[in-house]
């Protein structure tokens, strides 16, 4: 599945203290075009963490990460150029709380890719049909469910049309019963080929739509292996451990 | 001097009042948002220079601040028209905003503290910039979360235009002050007359802000 060309985002002797706190510890890592990642671990092995650095919303302390060969820029307007590139979903979805669905999607697409609001309004209407919340367009985020809300915040991320989608535990705040409207757009986007990075405890998705799974504990990657091998032959202890306890539930 | 003179007195005395309460209503919500920005913007200099300006202005008596408008600008021979009056008038606005800006950018950052940190970081991933992130995402809700305290702001500033009296400005307290010289044996109902204009603009001011606050409330 891998990719001989230059990878999309490449992270390189990351390194990453949040005062004492050693977050991220010598973190290698190379994503190809159209590759579906998932990072799983323990809570506070610094997947969370890893995942927000991509984009720069954390800093850190000493390496390099690249995004399609392009170093990281400090802040400032090449940095928000870039996140325009870099789609992001997060656990607790941050929709717009002032702004309707609709406006939720367009708000980057008009003040950041400058389309005029007919065109935006047009493509974000195409996007909320497709996640499955256009009769929801010009409601308010608080008067949806959790699931139609990370669904919109998907698709406030594509309409960016990003090189790369970042997805931070995107179900872990939703109820047992949103899951998989969620998953399934995922899903669908996977399959179309687009560049994910997935933090999640889904393991069912892991199997079905990543390419490789990256295991963490304590701020290392431990373990990379495809989901099959990952899942059947975990080869490190941590791992094992690590899979014992959330496979037997 | 009758009545009807006395209303008319008393009406251009509140036209006046509502002619300072609104350019410096203006006026202080815009400086005051300008120094809320200033005060949670990545850059130091901008930091510290707007927080200096509110310690300093807010600790200061507005008579204070209005002295050093009225007596200060002219002496600099800062002047904004031709007739006096006018002057005035420009004097005390700048001083009235220059004051209530600092409350309102206190009001606003307390705001901007509430906004839950995920709106702005996602604002940031969508790309916009700094600047794009206060105007659309974190200062509307900054707003609208502090309406009932940026009201009661507004209308501590209404009360504080009577302040302009002293320095050569026609409104509500000097219609009130030129009435009793004229009619003295009235002085207890002309007192209770202007306490009673005050508090009908600030009755309706204070509508205003419920009707804003049912208004723009953000579900959340």
């Amino acid at each position: 599945m891998r990719v001989e060309s230059q990878p999309l985002v490449s992270m390189t002797n990351v390194e990453k203290h949040y005062g004492d706190f050693h977050a991220l510890k010598n973190v290698n890592l190379d994503i190809a075009e159209r590759e579906v990642v998932v990072v799983i671990g323990p809570s506070g092995s610094g997947k969370s963490t890893l995942c927000r650095t991509i984009n720069r919303l954390e800093t850190i302390t000493s390496g390099s990460i690249t995004i399609d060969g392009k170093e990281l820029p400090a802040e400032g307007a090449a940095l928000a150029e870039l996140r325009s590139d870099v789609g992001m979903v997060f656990q607790s979805f941050n929709l717009f709380a002032h702004k309707t669905i609709l406006e939720n999607v367009t708000l980057g697409p008009i003040k950041v890719r400058k389309l005029s609001k007919s065109e935006a309004d047009k493509q974000a209407m195409a996007l909320l049909e497709r996640v499955g919340v256009a009769h929801q367009a010009d409601k308010y985020p608080a008067q949806l469910s959790g699931g139609q809300q990370q669904r919109v915040a998907i698709a406030r991320s594509l309409a960016m049309k990003p090189k790369v989608m970042l997805f931070d535990e995107p179900t872990s705040a939703l109820d047992p019963e949103m899951i998989n409207e969620v998953l399934d757009v995922m899903e669908g986007l996977a399959k179309e080929g687009m560049t994910m990075v997935v933090v999640t405890h889904e393991m069912g998705f892991a199997r079905k739509a990543a390419h490789r799974v990256v295991f963490m504990a304590e701020g290392e990657i431990v373990e990379v292996a495809e989901p099959e091998e990952f899942f059947t032959h975990p080869q490190s202890s941590r791992a094992k451990d690590f899979l014992s306890k959330i496979l037997t539930n | 001097m009758d009545f009807l003179e006395l209303l008319q007195m008393f009406l251009s005395g509140t036209w006046g009042t509502i002619k300072l309460f609104t350019v410096a209503l203006v006026g202080s919500l815009v400086l005051g948002t300008v120094l809320a920005a200033m005060r949670v913007s990545p850059t130091p200099v901008l930091r510290i220079a707007a927080s200096t300006y509110i310690n300093v202005v807010r600790n200061t008596p507005l008579t204070l601040v209005m002295f050093f408008c009225a007596f200060g600008l002219p002496f600099l021979d800062i002047r904004f028209g031709s007739t006096s009056s006018f002057n005035s008038f420009v004097y005390a606005t700048i001083a009235l905003i220059a004051y209530t800006a600092c409350f309102v950018a206190e009001t606003l950052k307390s705001g901007i503290a509430t906004i839950p940190v995920g709106q702005a970081e996602a604002a940031r991933a969508v790309g916009l910039s700094f600047g794009q992130t206060l105007n659309e995402v974190v200062l509307p809700q900054a707003f609208r979360t502090v309406i009932p305290p940026l009201g009661s702001v507004i209308i501590a500033m209404l009360k504080n235009t009577s302040i302009a009296s002293a320095f050569n400005n026609r409104e509500l307290i000097s219609a009130m002050r030129n009435a009793i010289e004229v009619r003295g044996d009235l002085v207890i109902p002309l007192l209770f007359g202007t306490a009673v204009a005050y508090l009908i603009l600030a009755l309706l001011l204070g509508r205003v802000f419920d009707y804003l606050e049912r208004k723009l409330v953000i579900l959340r």
